[in-house]
């Protein structure tokens, strides 16, 4: 694979002692697209002219001796549920197909400063509702690491684009799970932070109580350098956290002395594949032997998170897409009777499945005489689910799960079962209903070389300290360093 | 993972329940959907009635992961979008305003 491939540490060196300008980096992860993305699927939109003059703008005032951002010429791919001013838009979704946002979500603006290229938009869950990047209604992401399987989701052309040297870095959002799973299934680090510590303005939203955006890298300083950019106090997201930024990269040379870890047996019950379940071990030992403690808590309520979780998702979802209703921007229906039925029939046409299945059960949820049995109920559960957390990290520093019960699953293995693939989010909605950061790093590969990642999880606002324990980690292991192999597609013999 | 129930001994929606619930959300469903969506959100409740086993009696609602209080600030007009840029991405728009169809019906005016 082309040098595209490196980290963005290593990537950043070179820019800055003029080993490549930017514009060679952008070009080289441009070809990778143009030579790869028609099988992978993980991105929607590519604006290579853009990207170029960004490139080399950055180009020119780097080698003229002016200022450059801490992102100096490195291109970053963007999940298409951030809005991008004057460009597409869409969240995977025929709803959205034609929008062009009038304005810049807060993490774009943050990135533009930085002099991030922004290299495109990436392939989703439609409005990220789902699991597997299947929901997109432009066709699924597909893992780099395997044909047949998918990037996972809903954040899934992210974290495909990072992990086949299409971006050094990429943007997410994860409201359970959308952000770490994926990365689990592409083999990269993927990092939510805690509820508010990043701006949701320019977010589409899907379930603001849990939504969080959140970095994509190939290795933990990566993602620790992208956080720090996207972080900070914004007043047009009224839930963003106004507090200062800790120096998440600068932290990260220092271990953890005296690290205690818990685990769940929970979280290593039925249902956790045997491979999966294996690497965790092996991690654990890894931690064991960097002179960390661990041992067993207990989540007694992390057993009803799925319930809980698809309650409260799609009941804030139901009333958040009420938004997409043929006037303001979006799909219109052609023929219609009244203006009900123009909403009606607009929605109905341009949503999919998943979505419309979520607007049910949350409208179902919310409706009257079933509103204190489910939403409420959901509610009540939630509390107690964050009660579990605050108690356990009175006793652990760190937990450590599994990110999801298996690695990357095939296409169209959990389609038909939508109760199926809900269940499959059960170890990474906790921390959204909590409000929790969490990331998972790589560490191991299934024996048909599909990646596993490791789930960390920490107190609000403990960024610093779980960038840390997985920068431990890998310190110590090399699964970080490993990169699909990317056939080429087929283009005759003598190729 | 949690175990699911057996996915034949779970309940229905009726067709009434589920044309009730596309009603109130506004989105006019196929046949196939409304066949699809009877059985599986009767699936999916019947999963989320494991929180029934909790007795919550006492327990608050949490509606947000932090607590959350309002945030004020004062009162001072800013810039927001210009007209054209808010009517860029309408359906149905005529430079001024967004264009929607006939809501009160003539013969129901002046009364």
């Amino acid at each position: 694979m082309s040098t595209a491939a490196d980290t963005s540490t290593a990537l950043l060196a070179q820019l800055a002692n003029g080993e490549r300008s930017s514009v060679e980096l952008t070009r080289e992860c441009l070809e990778q697209i143009d030579t790869h993305d028609q099988r992978i699927g993980a991105f929607l939109h590519v604006d290579a002219e853009a990207a170029l003059l960004t490139a080399a703008d950055v180009d020119r005032r780097r080698t003229s001796g002016q200022p450059v951002g801490r992102l100096g010429g490195l291109p970053v791919a963007i999940k298409d549920v951030l809005t991008t001013r004057d460009q597409p838009t869409t969240c995977a979704s025929r709803m959205l197909e034609t929008f062009r946002p009038p304005y810049d979500a807060h993490v774009i603006t943050q990135l533009r400063a930085a002099d991030a290229v922004l290299i495109g938009k990436t392939n989703m869950d439609e409005f990220a509702m789902g699991s597997t990047t299947e929901n997109s209604a432009f066709g699924p992401t597909r893992t780099p690491w395997h044909p047949e399987c998918v990037a996972g989701g809903s954040s899934g052309g992210s974290a495909a684009a990072v992990a086949a040297g299409m971006a050094p870095l990429a943007l997410g959002s994860d409201t359970g799970g959308s952000i770490r799973q994926p990365a689990s299934f592409c083999g990269v680090v993927g990092v939510k932070p805690t509820y508010g510590r990043v701006s949701r303005y320019g977010l589409i939203a899907y379930a603001s109580s849990l939504d969080q955006v959140g970095p994509f890298a190939r290795d933990v300083a990566g993602a620790a350098l992208l956080l720090e950019v996207l972080s900070g106090h914004d007043p047009r997201d009224a839930t963003c956290l106004d507090q200062d930024v800790p120096g998440f990269l600068e932290d990260l040379q220092q271990p953890l002395d005296g690290l205690s870890i818990g685990i769940a047996a929970d979280h290593f019950a039925e249902g956790l594949d045997g491979e999966v379940r294996d690497t965790i071990e092996t991690a654990l030992d890894v931690y064991r032997r960097l002179g960390a403690q661990v041992r067993e808590i207990s989540l007694p309520h992390a057993r009803f998170a799925v319930a809980c979780y698809y309650l409260v998702a799609s009941s804030e979802a139901s009333s958040n897409l009420a938004r997409y209703d043929g006037v303001h921007y979006g799909y219109r229906c052609n023929e219609f009777e009244d203006l009900v039925d123009m909403y009606s029939r607009s929605r109905g046409e341009a949503l999919g499945t998943e979505v419309k299945r979520r607007i049910m059960l949350g409208t179902y949820a919310l409706s009257v005489g079933y509103y204190d049995a489910y939403y409420l109920k959901a509610l009540k559960v939630r509390r107690l689910i964050r009660e579990d957390f605050d108690r356990a990290f009175g006793d652990v520093d760190l937990i450590v799960s599994p990110v999801s019960p298996t690695p990357a699953v095939r296409l169209g293995e959990l389609t038909a079962d939508p109760l199926q693939m809900y269940l499959a989010d059960t170890y990474t909605i906790g921390a959204n209903l909590a409000g929790l950061p969490g990331l998972s790093i790589p560490a191991g590969f299934s024996e048909d070389g599909r990646p596993i990642g490791l789930q960390l999880l920490a107190p609000a606002c403990e960024e610093s300290r779980l960038l840390r324990a997985a920068a431990m980690f890998e310190r110590a292991t090399d699964w970080h360093a490993a990169r699909p192999t990317l056939e080429r597609p087929d283009l005759g013999a003598d190729t | 993972m949690p175990e699911s129930s057996h996915p034949d001994q779970h309940r229905s929606l009726t067709r009434d329940d589920v044309l009730k619930v596309a009603r109130l959300a506004r989105l006019t469903l196929t046949e196939d959907e409304i066949e699809g969506l009877a059985s599986q959100l009767g699936q999916i409740l019947d999963y989320v009635d494991i929180l029934q086993e909790l007795d919550t009696e006492t327990v608050e609602p949490m509606a947000h992961a932090v607590d959350v209080s309002n945030v004020l600030r004062a009162d001072e007009p800013g810039s927001s979008l210009d007209r054209p840029d808010a009517l860029a991405n309408a359906p149905h728009n005529d430079g001024s305003f967004f264009l929607v169809p006939q809501i009160i019906s003539p013969d129901s005016s002046g009364s």
